[in-house]
């Protein structure tokens, strides 16, 4: 039994230390955000926020995540209180299969963490090393912004349509 | 179980008073009636039965059906749209069903674009003769003339107030009914849900975490699988040491059939690691002769083809003062998902179900079952989203992969996942294209002649039979490849859009079919529209520069199809495209045009790009797009879907190829099969769409491609004044046409 | 280090005065009159097409581009012992590059590190190597870079502390440290390697990173190529004090430069990275001549004759440390175990010189950091382990490497060589997140 702290919550995990990450995640707490894409530390579709930091799950064995703290994007929030990231990537519609998304956003939002007014050429360089395969980026871009924007006001008002 | 909302037969037939009792009830002969009389609108050509496409239950709920997939085109929404505001409901009060065997019409596949013109002139149609026969029975029921009825928010109203709600008013089997040839849609200028850019209703679980993907599903009793695949095509598992593996922690089965191999295990990860161990004892002959994958147009134009001409026209005799020709080369190119393929199937008493990404579940189900030896009915493909596929990827043989193994653990639902490697190596690529263009100006700089020859696999070998599915290919008893053929036109294959939609006197068009396929091939996105009129377009650039003239300018010098002018003059207007503009330094200024398939959405694109001189590197800064896709439904789809389209056709152009020496595949991940990061990323991209309203749908998910690829293209040659035939435009093609 | 850069600059102080007075008669220099920039047509295409690929071999883009800024404009800062130099822009532009700059001015700053105006250039850009490059390559890269993009760009001001500010200082230590004539010639050794040598040591100046530098900042001639710095990497000994598990051959050395991965040696990573890939548009007997003669100059160490066979074999028997073992196993084995072929799988560990070498910084460099990959090419990516490692681990694992597949003595400090690689990870990315953010050089 290893001990996770994941979302705020102490988790006990009956699997291998060698295990990744995001099997953990997606399986014994059954998680659906951090996606597999390639499992070789490629793509990003599994980013998750480890102690502040964006994190490869897939290539993290959970031995060296132990007493970390580490967060998912169902830590941020949820479709009835989205987090600001959350209603940002709502409202810009960014996502097309939507399957690199949760990955995309966890990066963010530890870029925004770090950063809270990131420029655009800052959002593309911390963005690097996750993949779309839909070309959803310039969305993705949008999204990142507006979730800066809804970070500085948080009571700004969604709307329903885009734009 | 935590699952997307799966309804089985029951739960629909439990539905409680519905009006309309699904087609299922009927058998599934009756889906396939043909309709009598004249054709019918969409897919009810093919499912004619209104209540194939829409149920109202007597608690009010609507659901619409559909037999096509989401793949992260967003349709379902469109879907929705369609069908509340022709039923006259709120959004929120329809609900959709996609791709189910048990539940919804055989549309086939979902690709070309289709899904608008098929399912959504179905949903169009069925929605407004379903008002109009709710209204009928409302009329009969108040003893009123129909006319004087106006429907509601789901409701009957007469004049005098009285109201009778949907869910009233169904009587069985009213929706039973046939369609009829012609509907009473709605006047587009009373919408108020269609063509508005509604937001799509699968975003908000994809951005919180909630189940969206059959990646997600988790089944009670559920067991991980991995197949160990072939080093190389072919390739024949001589011996493997089943003991070590087979008594690895966790280890459920190992199953092998002649020479398809894989293990399953109760967590994920055992099976990973078993697959490794598996894979390090398994040895194989391998066979496969790849072709040199450096001199690919000369091994595709010398393999054995069958030569159609496609088209053909004679007009005056040619004058032709100046003549130029060129030859333009496509490598094979991967769709590389970003979510590797996977599905779950579970054998019990005697049926089998299949949870699949597929594209066609009707399709698959076919095929599958023969590779069973089942009857199709027993087996039951049940559509649930994947990651995005632009086309047919790994889906149905990770689908055949769980099916195969969870016949081997009957009662246990079995969850297969391809690993990166696997997708890469395995998947069906868009196949390498040759075209050999040549054409004349006559004296006054208009195109008098035009011959264009494109040399090409088939661009599907989608499943019919069990023959297309890597498993059944493996089997000990292997089902045999079946023999490829050339899509028909006007949609076309190979030849998609080989005929130029532009007005020559003369021009000739040749389609050398290649039955031969070196590599595994199959539908990827646009098909041979991509090359085409990346080839076409170029072409055109050329002839332009040959002629002096402006690009934009000649291409309408030769169009008279009145809306694609309308889209080559808006991308132009609105890129701010001026006749013999300069570009910035090391910038330069593209166009390109189509028609996808020369029936299907028109789309232009502008764009500007900027050249390294130094590296040889191509980025796209800025592209303008205009688009004419019929009727809009929701025009933020069809923005995303344009969006989406140059994005990824800058991949593709600038980037892609598959790679492979004499045996092996060496494409198999993201190091070796480089695409577009966000460095590469355009600094904008603004997309206008041109509504019709009342015109057909015409679908948009594919109409960027080669518009996108084309535009590059000539952009890259307006900057650095060398034209590049040969995709990928690498960074290394570009420095070494630059030179020092 | 603020203590130790206090001496250096102490000593500095000294011995530049000293020379200064012996140095003065040398610090002036003429400055040669301006002209109007040549037309980029003046030149012989096949001239700049040589220019193009001694550019390459001296790898000039390296210093003189910042990512992101406009190629040759200058502008990247350089960090030294002494303060900050910022690269000079040397497009042809007039007025903030060298557009005005005739051919002489261009060849005497090559040849001896004089501005036009006959200021003295400091030495972070390599007259000291220079100055061995022939009249005939001089031109033609000077052709190659008056036909570049001329770009309006004034690199920010060196900032460099008192007394270094000085330029006239400069001719002190040119008298102290610069002596032009250092290429090594044997006609009994043949044309290639001949011409390696004259690459090598003059345009190539693989002895700026690989030779280490004495306090004034100098290569110490009786140590060359035994191993330097650059950019907080290390830069290996190429002499026979190489640490390589491997001996380099002429062949290996030609693929790694050629390639950029040699399946016994590895993959090039960090400042190697940019070298190999500024080589790969130069012409094959250019590279095989430098491989020639390097090898030759690496001759035969006893600790580095291994076959790469034993140097697998040996590594496995080793002692291990529990905690790093299980990290090894866990996030390094299934990429460096896979046995799937360089570059793209991971080198087996015990034929890397990171391993092997006495500075550890290499190592921690990588596994903090990782490999991104190339934009849009065919390139061996590695994730970065900086977010998910904590400190603790990470020196169990170096112990670990170290011990098992290094076969060599323990590496001291560790903690601390994990702390500043940290520190400087996060200086760079500090400088990314910066409102008006600019590159620094020594990105991973
Ligand atoms: S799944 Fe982790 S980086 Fe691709
Ligand atoms: S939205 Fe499909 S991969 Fe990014």
């Amino acid at each position: 039994m290893i001990t996770l702290k994941v979302n705020g919550r102490d988790q006990q995990v009956d699997a291998d230390p060698d295990t990744p990450l995001l099997y953990v995640l997606r399986n014994d707490l059954e998680l659906n955000a951090a996606k597999f894409g390639c499992g070789l530390g490629q793509c990003g579709s599994c980013t998750v926020i480890v102690d502040g930091k964006a994190v490869l799950s897939c290539v993290t064995p959970l031995l060296l995540v132990e007493g970390k703290q580490v967060t998912t994007l169902e830590g941020l929030g949820s479709v009835a209180a989205p987090a600001p990231i959350q209603r940002a990537f709502m409202e810009e519609q960014a996502a097309q299969c939507g399957y690199c998304i949760a990955g995309m956003m966890m990066r963010a939002q530890a870029l925004l963490m770090r950063n809270p007014k990131p420029t655009d050429a800052q959002i593309r360089a911390e963005l690097e090393p996750n993949l779309c395969r839909c070309g959803t980026h310039m969305r993705i871009l949008r999204a990142v912004h507006r979730a800066a924007r809804l970070m500085d006001s948080a009571d700004a008002a969604s709307d329903r349509s885009v734009r | 179980m935590n699952g997307p909302v799966i309804l089985d037969r029951r739960s629909v037939l439990a539905g409680g008073g519905a009006l309309i009792v699904s087609f299922s009830l009927r058998g599934a002969a009756a889906q396939e009636q043909k309709a009598q009389g004249p054709k019918l609108p969409g897919s009810l050509a093919n499912s004619p039965y209104l209540d194939s496409w829409l149920r109202i239950d007597a608690d009010g709920r609507i659901t619409a059906f559909t037999g096509k997939a989401e793949l992260g085109q967003g349709f379902r929404t469109a879907f929705q749209q369609i069908a509340a505001e022709q039923l006259d409901v709120a959004f929120d009060a329809v609900n959709v069903i996609t791709a189910d065997t048990r539940l919804t019409a055989n549309e086939g596949y979902t690709s070309g674009s289709h899904s608008m013109q098929d399912s959504g002139t179905a949903i169009l149609h069925a929605a407004a003769q379903a008002r109009g026969l709710l209204v009928a029975e409302a009329a009969r029921r108040f003893d009123l003339p129909a006319e004087t009825l106006r429907t509601e928010n789901a409701a009957v109203i007469a004049l005098d107030g009285r109201r009778l709600g949907y869910g009233e008013l169904v009587a069985a089997d009213i929706l039973h009914v046939q369609a009829q040839p012609t509907s009473p849609l709605k006047d587009p200028q009373t919408f108020k849900v269609m063509g508005r850019p509604l937001q799509r209703v699968d975003i908000p679980a994809k951005v919180t975490g909630g189940v969206a993907y059959v990646q997600d599903m988790r089944l009670p009793g559920m067991v991980h699988a991995r197949v160990v695949r072939p080093p190389s095509y072919g390739a024949e598992l001589v011996e493997f040491d089943a003991a070590a593996v087979e008594n690895m922690p966790g280890v459920i089965r190992i199953v092998r059939d002649g020479n398809f191999l894989a293990v399953a295990a109760e967590k994920e990860f055992s099976a990973v690691k078993a697959m490794h161990a598996l894979a390090a004892a398994a040895k194989w002959r391998e066979s496969a002769k790849l072709p040199n994958q450096n001199d690919l147009p000369n091994v595709l134009t010398s393999l054995p083809s069958q030569d159609f001409a496609i088209f053909s026209r004679s007009g005056a005799s040619v004058t032709g003062t100046k003549t130029i020709e060129a030859t333009y080369t496509r490598p094979y190119q991967s769709h590389g998902s970003i979510g590797p393929s996977c599905a779950i199937a579970q054998f019990a008493d005697g049926a089998m179900t299949v949870w699949t990404h597929t594209q066609g579940v009707y399709p698959d189900r076919q095929a599958i079952a023969e590779m069973l030896g089942m009857p199709p009915p027993s087996v039951h493909l049940i559509h649930v989203e994947g990651s995005g596929c632009y086309g047919h990827n790994g889906a149905d043989d990770a689908a055949a992969d769980a099916a195969l193994i969870a016949r081997a653990l009957p009662g246990r639902p079995v969850r297969v996942q391809w690993m990166r490697e696997q997708e890469h190596g395995w998947e069906p690529y868009g196949p390498a294209m040759v075209t050999k263009l040549s054409a004349s100006l006559d004296a006054g700089g208009k195109i008098a002649d035009w011959n264009f020859a494109v040399w090409s696999n088939t661009h599907s070998m989608r499943p019919g039979g069990a023959g297309s599915l890597l498993a059944a290919q493996h089997m000990a008893k292997p089902f045999a490849v079946p023999a490829p053929r050339p899509l028909p036109l006007p949609e076309g294959g190979g030849d998609r859009n080989a005929i130029p939609i532009y007005n020559f006197p003369n021009a000739h068009v040749m389609h050398h079919f290649i039955p031969a396929m070196p590599l595994r091939i199959s539908a990827m996105r646009a098909l041979g529209a991509y090359h085409n009129v990346f080839s076409i377009e170029s072409f055109m650039d050329e002839l332009a520069a040959l002629a002096g003239a402006d690009p934009v300018e000649f291409r309408l010098k030769h169009l008279e199809d009145r809306r694609g002018r309308d889209v080559v003059e808006k991308a132009a207007q609105e890129f701010g495209w001026n006749h013999g503009q300069k570009a910035p330094p090391n910038r330069g200024y593209g166009f390109a045009f189509a028609r996808y398939k020369n029936l299907a959405a028109y789309c232009a694109i502008a764009s500007e790009v900027e050249v390294d001189r130094e590296t040889g590197r191509a980025r796209l800064v800025r592209a303008v797009a205009a688009v004419d896709a019929g009727q809009v439904v929701n025009p933020d789809g069809i923005t995303n879907q344009i969006e989406g389209a140059i994005v990824q056709s800058t991949s593709w152009t600038l980037y892609e190829s598959v790679s492979f020496d004499d045996t092996r595949i060496t494409s198999i991940d993201w190091q070796t099969y480089p695409i577009l990061r966000f460095n590469a990323v355009p600094d904008s991209i603004k997309v206008h769409i041109i509504n019709r309203p009342g015109q057909p749908f015409l679908g948009s998910g594919e109409t960027g491609q080669g518009p996108a690829a084309a535009s590059l293209a000539n952009a890259i040659a307006h900057a650095t004044g060398k034209r590049l035939r040969d995709l990928p435009l690498s960074r290394k093609r570009i420095k070494d046409a630059i030179g020092a | 280090m603020a203590r130790r850069l206090r001496i250096i600059t102490g000593i500095a102080a000294v011995v530049l005065i000293a020379g200064a007075a012996a140095g003065l008669a040398l610090a002036w220099r003429p400055s040669i009159a301006a002209i109007a920039p040549p037309r980029p047509d003046a030149f012989d295409p096949d001239i700049i097409k040589r220019g193009r690929d001694l550019a390459a071999i001296g790898s000039c883009n390296t210093c003189h581009t910042v990512p992101g800024g406009g190629n040759y404009a200058g502008g990247l800062p350089v960090p030294t012992p002494f303060g900050t130099v910022f690269s000079s822009n040397i497009t042809p532009d007039a007025a903030t590059g060298i557009g005005s700059w005739p051919e002489a001015a261009f060849v005497r700053a090559m040849r001896s590190g004089v501005s036009r105006d006959g200021r003295h250039l400091y030495p972070t850009f390599p007259y000291d190597h220079f100055t061995n490059v022939s009249d005939a390559d001089d031109r033609a890269l000077y052709a190659f870079l008056m036909t570049r993009q001329p770009v309006s760009a004034t690199p920010p001001a060196n900032q460099l502390t008192f007394p270094l500010n000085h330029r006239p200082l400069i001719a002190g230590w040119k008298l102290l440290y610069f002596h032009g004539g250092d290429v090594p010639s044997d006609a009994a050794k043949g044309a290639q390697w001949n011409r390696g040598a004259y690459l090598v040591e003059g345009l190539a100046h693989c002895g700026a990173c690989h030779t280490p530098r004495n306090a004034l900042g100098a290569e110490r001639v009786n140590a060359q190529f035994a191993g330097g710095e650059v950019d907080n990497w290390h830069a290996y000994a190429l002499n026979d004090t190489s640490h390589a598990p491997v001996r380099w051959t002429a062949d290996a050395l030609y693929a790694y430069l050629r390639h950029g991965w040699q399946a016994d040696h590895g993959t090039a990573r960090g400042p190697m990275a940019e070298v190999v890939d500024n080589l790969s548009s130069v012409p094959d007997s250019d590279v095989r001549a430098i491989a020639l003669y390097m090898a030759d100059i690496s001759g035969t160490s006893p600790s580095n004759g291994k076959s790469p066979a034993d140097a697998v074999a040996q590594s496995s028997t080793a002692q291990t440390d529990p905690a790093g073992a299980a990290i090894y196993a866990a996030a390094c084995a299934s990429c460096h175990e896979s046995n799937r072929p360089l570059p793209y799988g991971g080198v087996n560990l015990a034929l890397s010189t990171a391993v092997t070498s006495p500075d550890p910084r290499n190592l921690v460099n990588i596994v903090l950091a990782g490999v991104g990959g190339v934009a849009g090419e065919r390139s061996p990516i590695m994730p970065g382990f900086a977010a998910s490692i904590d400190d603790a681990q990470m020196v169990a694992l170096l112990k670990y490497l170290r011990a098992r597949f290094g076969k060599r003595p323990a590496w001291n400090d560790l903690d601390r060589t994990v702390r500043d690689a940290r520190a400087a990870q996060a200086v760079s990315l500090a400088a990314r997140d910066a409102p008006g953010e600019s590159s620094q050089r020594g990105k991973p």
